[in-house]
């Protein structure tokens, strides 16, 4: 069943047709013309639903199941959302119209900006960027512009903590950062004395995941703030792990200069594969004037757009990936300012029911109650069993769930890494405990089971060595 | 309304599961100086109440009836099909398909559209897609540099929106970017070759460019190449169908804005960056790509690979960050160019180049609308404007027609007209009465 959509092809079969040309034909010139034609498949309607329902029954979304992928915050994505975004008045139009015709999109703009301001604390906030990767780039040329239009060239170091998402120094090195890796403590979190000694006077900026990859929240944030502002860097606020503070507590408060957001994760909007997300960044009032092109601005009622003083210039054309900004906006409408604050106290009692219930079983190398995700190690499952976290996780989807983020932070060995998010019930996560917990019994019991899994996938593991010996990248 | 399904009763019992009392104190790791009393947001609303705004506010948009403005964003027809089979939910709320086993659905699709990208461009390996086309395009200028060759070169006669994302990235970079000149609508390739130097790494340009013209790439690769540079062609892909590849001409990457394939136009995104280039460079691209290989048993499989071109492995040493894409978009173009398939494709290209040749000729034959360069056209073509141009837009939106886009080039007032697929005879004839009417 694994043909390509390419092997269904049928010379002369047609799926869409469009009405006979109603003009005279234009023929190519032959300087011009293409030698021959592209080899699309030819299929008819039916041929092409059922190919691509089929793949899609090869998927696994939230929608099939439990997805605590940590890190990504997989909840679920509400029905409504995708309702909102499919509005005609939404999708049909023109990102060139004039701007008294498209009013009620800067509306949005304007409205879900104000909302993520107050949210993250933060007192402007640019919509364009299509990824958080994409946030961190365009908050980076932010601060790049800042410091040289200060004349502070010699700023030009980044600090990022050896947790950190690797978007974060691939980010930095993109805006022609150096990158100073700091270590972390036995607890987790940033080692001071590292950070003491990294910050001087070529620091352009710490950039921060709070509460950071192993679910705890940098608990001495006052001390890192004042350290990286004293030394004349800048603040930048990771926002992969904002929903478990939404509501209770906001990176602007916490001296964070700019901020990036990742709605495909903390606003419920749906991961579609891979994407598309959206990546706001927000920034304090002194880094405005450095925003991508263009702001959306409110005069009398009016919304317009405006290119900001100093702006950076555009990251990618248009002004984002607007419809995903329909999604959050209607996310956030639908739960106010309590249910944001419900969510963020939900993830992180969900994610310490879970840790509690798997607490014997799994390592916990960052003790204590964690916030809307925590690690578990398998370096001592492996030493005794030689089973891996990567065999545990392909063993966990015969047991019916998605695994968790593996082999991620870098700073814990065989990790795996569990964010189970707010909208998941007491009895998924009492099953997935279960599963949890059966799949390492059977590392003492019968690890071959692990090694042979999954068998209940339509395929089993895949040679990733030979994919990348001979690269069979096309058909 | 927040969708968690655990009732109150529920939640205190969890918390006792784990030896608390109520959740704030879940919350003692924030210092208490830090911790907010509440959000100044409006309060909760229903679904019902939730459409109802939204549509109220969606409804102070207009939906134009005719549109013959491109620029970046084209309104072409997009089948049911397609759109139903992208919403598939197991395909929507899925994650990046890191765990290959469970995820050969997503795998195969990716796996598709890196197909007919390479088929429509002719090049050999494409990414599984970036942001946009003018990310793609700056993505491609970063992607050719190196310690010897840094410097990027673009034709002025790309889309504005584009050479504005590649100058942010060089800026940010702190690497150099030459603007070259247009002559006659085109590329001035004397200037080209003027600016490209043993510092260059890459030359952009766009095919169709800017002002719908043709551009000849192939004299643009005989030129970019004798530097030793590398040259980038940003192209339409749906003109694709019929005009001579990037690889033809003798590009070595091929960009591009995947929005004509199946994405409506919703504001400017979410769209499509596609990406390719020839097996030489395969390394150097960036983002996702999926290989074929198979499991233990002999049975095809698809999975992420070459991840060591990748941020997670990479790190500080990465020349993109990019890790969420915008797969569901990709999709959608692997679905539309199925559903079109061989022909239905050649027939929408066929469709954008007659009634763009029969719109230019109807309004040229309007007095002072005389078309501004000569070169052959794909679907957009710019005319002179004998009137300020906000008259004739005003006409036009009276009639429910989002104008072609109002351009100056070289102080001289001018419209780019965009004409697809969806445009019929009938609204090209009262566009022209329109215009003419305007002038009286």
């Amino acid at each position: 069943m694994s043909e390509l959509i390419f092997d269904k092809s049928k010379a002369g079969r047609r799926c869409a047709v469009i009405p006979c040309r109603d003009v005279a034909a234009v023929c190519v010139p032959e300087r011009y013309r293409r030698e021959v034609k592209a080899e699309l498949p030819e299929v008819s309607e039916i041929d092409l639903v059922r190919h691509y329902t089929n793949l899609s029954r090869k998927s696994y979304g939230v929608d099939n199941g439990f997805y605590p992928l940590g890190s990504c915050t997989m909840k679920y994505n509400p029905k409504i959302n995708e309702d909102a975004a499919e509005l005609k008045g939404f999708t049909d139009i023109h990102p060139l119209q004039p701007e008294s015709a498209v009013q009620g999109c800067l509306e949005v703009m304007h409205t879900l900006s104000e909302y993520l301001c107050e949210i993250t604390g933060m007192e402007a906030m640019t919509l364009q960027p299509a990824a958080g990767a994409h946030g961190e780039f365009t908050a980076l040329s932010m601060i790049k512009a800042y410091l040289l239009d200060r004349g502070e060239t010699s700023r030009t170091k980044l600090i990022v903590p050896d947790s950190a998402h690797g978007t974060n120094p691939a980010s930095a090195n993109m805006c022609g950062f150096t990158v100073v890796n700091i270590p972390s403590t036995a607890d987790g979190i940033v080692d001071i004395d590292a950070l003491k000694n990294a910050v001087g006077g070529d620091t352009a900026a710490l950039m921060l995941t709070n509460p950071n990859t192993v679910g705890k929240f940098e608990k001495n944030i006052e001390i890192i703030e004042k350290t990286v502002h004293d030394a004349g860097g800048l603040l930048y606020y990771d926002g992969a792990n904002l929903n478990a503070v939404m509501g209770v507590a906001r990176p602007g408060d916490m001296g964070f200069d700019a901020v990036h957001l990742n709605l495909h994760k903390t606003f419920a909007t749906p991961h579609g594969g891979g994407g598309p997300g959206s990546g706001p960044v927000g920034c304090k009032a002194f880094l405005a004037k450095y925003l991508p092109n263009p702001v959306v601005k409110s005069e009398n009622g009016i919304f317009s757009f405006e290119r900001p003083e100093k702006s950076i210039g555009m990251s990618k054309s248009f002004f984002g990936n607007f419809l995903v900004c329909v999604k959050a906006l209607a996310y956030i409408m639908t739960l106010g300012a309590e249910g944001i604050r419900e969510a963020a106290e939900n993830a992180v009692l969900n994610a310490n029911y879970l840790q509690e219930s798997l607490r014997g079983t799994y390592d916990i190398p960052f003790d204590g109650p964690c916030m809307h995700e925590f690690v578990v190690s398998l370096e001592r499952l492996k030493r005794d069993t030689g089973i891996t976290a990567s065999d545990i996780a392909k063993g966990l989807i015969d047991r019916g769930m998605h695994p968790p983020t593996m082999y991620f932070p870098l700073v814990v060995h065989e990790a795996l890494m569990l964010e189970p998010t707010e909208t998941e019930s007491r009895e998924t996560l009492d099953s997935a405990a279960a599963a949890l917990k059966d799949a390492i019994a059977a590392a003492y019991d019968n690890p071959q089971s692990l090694r042979d899994a999954p068998v209940s996938t339509p395929v089993g593991r895949p040679d990733e060595t030979a994919a990348v010996r001979n690269p069979v990248l096309k058909a | 309304m927040s969708y968690i399904p655990n009732t109150p009763d529920e939640r205190l019992d969890m918390l006792a599961a784990i030896g608390k009392r109520e959740i704030g104190e879940l919350f003692e790791c924030i210092p208490s100086s830090l911790r907010l009393d509440e959000l100044k947001l409006p309060g909760a609303k229903t679904e019902f109440e939730v459409i109802d705004k939204l549509s109220e506010i969606a409804g102070k948009n207009t939906v134009f009836k005719t549109c013959f403005r491109g620029a970046g964003a084209y309104r072409h027809f997009i089948p049911s099909a397609v759109k139903r089979l992208a919403a598939r939910e197991e395909f929507v709320t899925a994650y990046t398909p890191y765990q290959a086993e469970m995820s050969q659905g997503v795998l195969q699709t990716i796996f598709e559209y890196q197909s007919v990208i390479c088929r429509l461009t002719g090049m050999d390996v494409s990414n599984a897609g970036v942001y946009d086309g003018a990310h793609a395009a700056a993505e491609a200028a970063a992607m050719f540099k190196d310690r010897k060759r840094s410097k990027t070169v673009v034709s002025s006669a790309v889309r504005p929106m584009t050479l504005e994302t590649i100058r942010t990235y060089c800026a940010s970079a702190g690497s150099e970017l030459a603007v070259v000149p247009t002559k006659d609508g085109v590329t001035d390739l004397e200037a080209l070759a003027k600016a490209v130097d043993d510092k260059t790494a890459s030359v952009y340009i766009e095919q169709p460019n800017y002002f719908g013209i043709v551009e000849d790439a192939e004299k643009t690769a005989d030129v970019v190449h004798a530097a030793g540079a590398k040259l980038v062609v940003g192209c339409e892909p749906i003109s694709l169908a019929l005009l001579k590849t990037p690889a033809e001409s003798g590009a070595d990457a091929a960009v591009g804005e995947g929005q004509p394939l199946g994405m409506p136009l919703s504001f400017g995104g979410p769209y499509l960056g596609f990406m390719a280039v020839k097996s030489a460079d395969m390394r150097k691209l960036p983002g996702r790509i999926v290989g074929k290989t198979s499991d233990s048993k002999g049975r095809d499989a698809y999975v992420l690979t070459l991840q060591a071109r990748e941020q997670h492995i990479r790190r500080e040493k990465s020349s993109s960050s990019i890790c969420s894409n915008e797969a569901l978009c990709a999709l959608t173009a692997v679905i539309y160019c199925a559903a079109m398939g061989k022909e239905g494709l050649c027939d929408v290209a066929d469709h954008c180049l007659s009634k763009a040749r029969y719109a230019a000729e109807k309004i040229a034959a309007v007095k002072g609308f005389s078309l501004r360069f000569n070169g052959f056209f794909f679907n957009e073509f710019v005319t002179r404007c004998p009137v300020r141009s906000s008259v004739i837009m005003d006409a036009l939106e009276k009639e429910g027609i989002l104008g072609g886009l109002p351009v100056v080039i070289d102080g001289e007032e001018c419209i780019l007209w965009c004409v697809t697929e969806v445009n019929t005879r009938d609204e090209i004839d009262n566009l022209s009465n329109i215009l003419q009417e305007a002038v009286k």
